[in-house]
């Protein structure tokens, strides 16, 4: 039990959690804006992995870990659109789209890295961190929060950006409408379709950002099947987090912290099969569901196909 | 005040829904200045015609003119642009946010809402209609009234030049109604138009100023402004009660009822005594229900749709559990039975929800003649189906009430809606029927099977049994019926033998105007 507590675990642990919380943040952020506007993601993970694969190609062909990024989100969008075709557009059921995504894309990622690297997982080198001045120097916290790859912390600006649009935009007014009631938005002249299909296209986008920076940032590499529940992990936070940004930043730390835990743990050499802290953080959404499940209070007519004159 | 002109204007407007006309070449003029009431009872085509003038739904012949031009309205968003605002029956706002977001939406979304702006001008416009209005309230805490005056302003604050009002004041309080017809008045002052859709006569003759009848898609008749004023409204009233219930001469439907079945000496056979449902938020119960069956008597159930007759219905066939009374059946309660035991005892109930209630729509013709006695012999035999046993008698009584089906292996959801109907009636009419309840038998059904499923009817009377007949065709029940009960609001306001001259009797008690 020797270094549990010592600062260089600490340290260690608090990267590591805020390294594993970004995709979950970025997926919850975007999960949240799909679900505000009444449209179920399922198919997030799909989206995630989608991004991850297409992220990590981009950086490993191009050199730029930005050039990457970009692959990703667009990637990521590029499932969020058959997504939206199918399930905005012409109203086909969310669960059962969502799920075929993500068991689609999984297997179709996995099998075109499988064409293009036989068994080789080639490596990206180490990503930069962005170094911020000052408060970097605080002990511990400093050189655990202060010290990523500049996307960790655009990714929580999001976070206050995501805020100011749900609180003080049009665009968040006719988000909030489109999950609530959206023949009240129809009837004041905004397209219901159009208004769904931009928030799942940001969703797309988010987490497939959030899938390529898991890949080239958190691990270096692509492996098949590599995000292993962090969609699913994001829908969940937005459901707890009842439409506020902030809400999902800390379930996000929250989960990150734990799936650290699981690195921590076995680099402080705890005697305890790493399959039992892997499971960690799903015990954790459990408990979560748990103790807050009662409270989510999600839009009413989530999940539920827009259809004009229909009552 | 501006001088009065046509703004919207109707033309032979006709809408089609599969098996159903719901405006029949309609022709309106909606003039500024003016409130515009239509009336008729559920089912006249009222809804259709609001959907088509505020870019819900498309005519599919006829036109529609605006300021005099042709003009499709495409959209919500086109018939807003045209000036058209629309509050409709089931309130149009968001619950989550405020008054205000609600009325900003539809805005530029790059944009910021114009918090400052809105202010300003809801002020305005509140002053010029004294009304008070929470801007920053959430909507879900406010009352359907306060909801109703949001969804008015909000027609205001886009420049609507023609109100559309449906069904306003089906959830307000009486005050609220009041309030509404006094708010309504002050619009028209300022020149807009409003089209104010209603199936209560006494609002239709306080507040317009013109009056259309809608009657099964058509309409049947206006009363102009200088007549309205003529007649007041006591004989605005009676005029537009012989609008709506007076007999057509050519109706096509126009039977008279000839004769009875009733053994009126005999004892009733089912006997109904202070029979109560507690309400609830979307039904109003039943209270205090009593009236009796003799055998081979045919008695009737008018109302306007949903005051309690499908609550009647399923309290007596042991669906919906009661509140207070008894129901007996030739003198034995069967108040404690439950749906099956009522239906072994002989009492059957064909209910108005043919597809839903009725019948699984997947499901073979065959198996939907024997839904009510699955698992009993001789269809079924230790749990399983007897195929041979089956599919003879569902023949015989394919054959016996002349159900159209390709074969009885087709599933009956493809069936037309009178054909469905007769196979619910041969289910209903078998073995040991005593009494049986039709909730709007004919409802939807095409005028050839309309005429079939009432001669059953009359021919089961005949048979000695005792039948309870709910409609709102009001023709209908004047031909079959012996007696005839008026239901408002859960409660039996009357009962008349059906003799000459009952028409307007049962009319005016349906509309809620005193006998």
């Amino acid at each position: 039990m020797t270094g549990l507590f010592s600062e260089v675990f600490l340290g260690a642990l608090l990267f590591g959690a805020v390294t594993a919380a970004i995709p979950l943040l970025l997926a919850g952020l975007g999960e949240q804006m799909s679900e505000k506007a009444g449209v179920l993601n399922i198919g997030i993970e799909g989206m995630m992995i989608c991004g991850a694969y297409c992220g990590f190609v981009g950086a490993f062909y191009s050199g730029s870990l930005w050039f990457g990024f970009l692959t990703g989100a667009l990637g990521g969008m590029a499932v969020a659109l058959v997504m939206a075709l199918l399930c905005v557009r012409l109203g086909l059921n969310q669960i059962v789209i969502g799920i075929a995504l993500t068991l689609g894309l999984e297997g179709l990622t996995a099998l075109l890295h499988h064409f293009q690297f036989s068994r080789s997982y080639p490596r990206l080198p180490a990503a930069d961190a962005t170094v911020i001045p000052v408060l970097s120097e605080i002990p511990v916290l400093g050189p655990a929060l202060f010290q990523h790859h500049l996307l960790v912390y655009i990714a929580v600006a999001l976070v206050v950006v995501m805020s100011i649009i749900y609180r003080r935009t049009q665009l968040g007014l006719n988000l909030q409408a489109a999950g609530d009631k959206p023949a009240a938005l129809d009837v004041a002249g905004v397209d219901v379709v159009r208004t769904r299909t931009v928030a799942v296209l940001t969703t797309g986008g988010m987490a497939g950002l959030g899938g390529a920076y898991l890949a080239n940032v958190g691990a270096g590499l692509f492996i098949p099947f590599i995000t292993n529940g962090a969609g699913f992990l994001g829908i969940v936070l937005a459901m707890l987090a009842r439409g506020r940004p902030v809400w999902v930043l800390f379930g996000a730390l929250l989960f990150g912290i734990c799936l650290s835990l699981t690195t921590a743990m076995q680099v402080a050499g705890i005697n305890i099969p790493t399959d039992v802290i892997q499971m960690l953080p799903f015990l954790a959404v459990m408990i979560m569901l748990v103790l807050f499940g009662r409270r989510a209070s999600l839009p009413a007519a989530l999940g539920i196909p827009y259809e004009r004159g229909a009552r | 005040m501006i001088e009065p002109h046509d703004i919207v204007v109707l033309e032979g407007v006709t809408k089609r829904f599969p098996g159903v006309v719901a405006n029949d070449s309609v022709d309106l003029r909606i003039r500024s200045g003016e409130v515009h009431v239509l009336l008729g009872e559920n089912g006249a085509g009222k809804s259709t015609l609001i959907g088509m003038l505020s870019g819900l739904q498309q005519p599919d012949e006829g036109r529609i003119l605006v300021d005099g031009k042709p003009t499709p309205i495409t959209s919500p968003r086109h018939a807003l642009s045209l000036g058209i605002g629309t509050v409709f029956q089931h309130m149009m706002l968001v619950p989550s946010l405020t008054v205000a977001e609600n009325l900003l939406l539809g805005g530029p979304w790059w944009q910021r809402p114009k918090i400052g702006q809105l202010e300003a001008r809801v002020a305005e416009i509140t002053r010029s209609l004294n009304i008070s209005v929470r801007l920053h309230a959430r909507v879900s805490e406010l009352s359907l009234g306060e909801q109703q005056q949001v969804e008015i302003l909000r027609a205001m604050v886009r420049n609507s030049r023609l109100l559309i009002l449906d069904e306003s004041t089906s959830m307000l309080t009486p005050q609220g109604i009041e309030e509404l017809g006094a708010l309504m008045r002050r619009l028209v002052e300022q020149g807009l138009a409003i089209v104010f859709i209603t199936h209560k006569l006494r609002e239709a003759a306080a507040f317009g100023d013109r009056i259309s009848v809608l009657k099964l898609g058509r309409k049947v008749g206006e009363i102009t402004p200088p007549r309205l004023k003529f007649l007041g409204e006591q004989a605005a009233i009676a005029e537009i009660v012989e609008m709506m219930f007076g007999r057509q001469t050519d109706d096509p439907e126009e039977e008279r009822h000839t004769g009875t079945f009733a053994k009126l000496d005999a004892t009733p056979l089912l006997q109904v005594r202070d029979l109560s449902v507690a309400p609830r938020p979307d039904s109003p119960g039943l209270s205090s229900v009593s009236f009796d069956i003799r055998p081979g008597e045919i008695v009737g159930i008018a109302g306007i749709d949903g005051n309690g007759q499908k609550q009647l219905a399923e309290a007596l066939s042991g669906q919906l559990a009661t509140s207070g009374g008894s129901v007996s059946l030739d003198g034995r309660p069967i108040d404690a039975m439950d749906v099956g035991q009522r239906r072994a005892a002989g009492l059957r109930y064909l209910t108005d929800d043919r597809l839903g209630e009725g019948t699984v729509g997947a499901f073979p013709v065959s198996i939907n003649f024997f839904l009510k006695q699955v698992g009993e012999d001789p269809f079924w035999r230790h749990g399983f189906e007897r195929r041979g046993e089956i599919d003879a008698r569902a023949g015989e009584l394919v054959r016996a009430y002349d159900v159209r089906t390709p074969s009885i292996g087709t599933p009956i959801g493809r069936l037309s809606g009178g054909n469905i109907q007769k196979v619910l009636l041969a289910r209903e009419l078998a073995d040991g029927a005593r009494v049986v309840i039709f909730n709007k038998p004919t409802y939807g059904l095409d005028l050839a099977n309309t005429l079939a499923t009432r001669q059953r009817i009359r021919d089961t009377a005949a048979r000695g049994l005792a039948i309870l007949l709910i409609s709102t065709d009001l023709e209908e029940l004047l031909s079959m019926c012996d007696r005839i009960a008026v239901i408002a609001n859960g409660r039996l306001v009357g009962d008349v033998q059906n003799e000459d001259d009952v028409r307007t009797t049962v009319g005016r008690m349906m509309v809620g105007v005193a006998a």
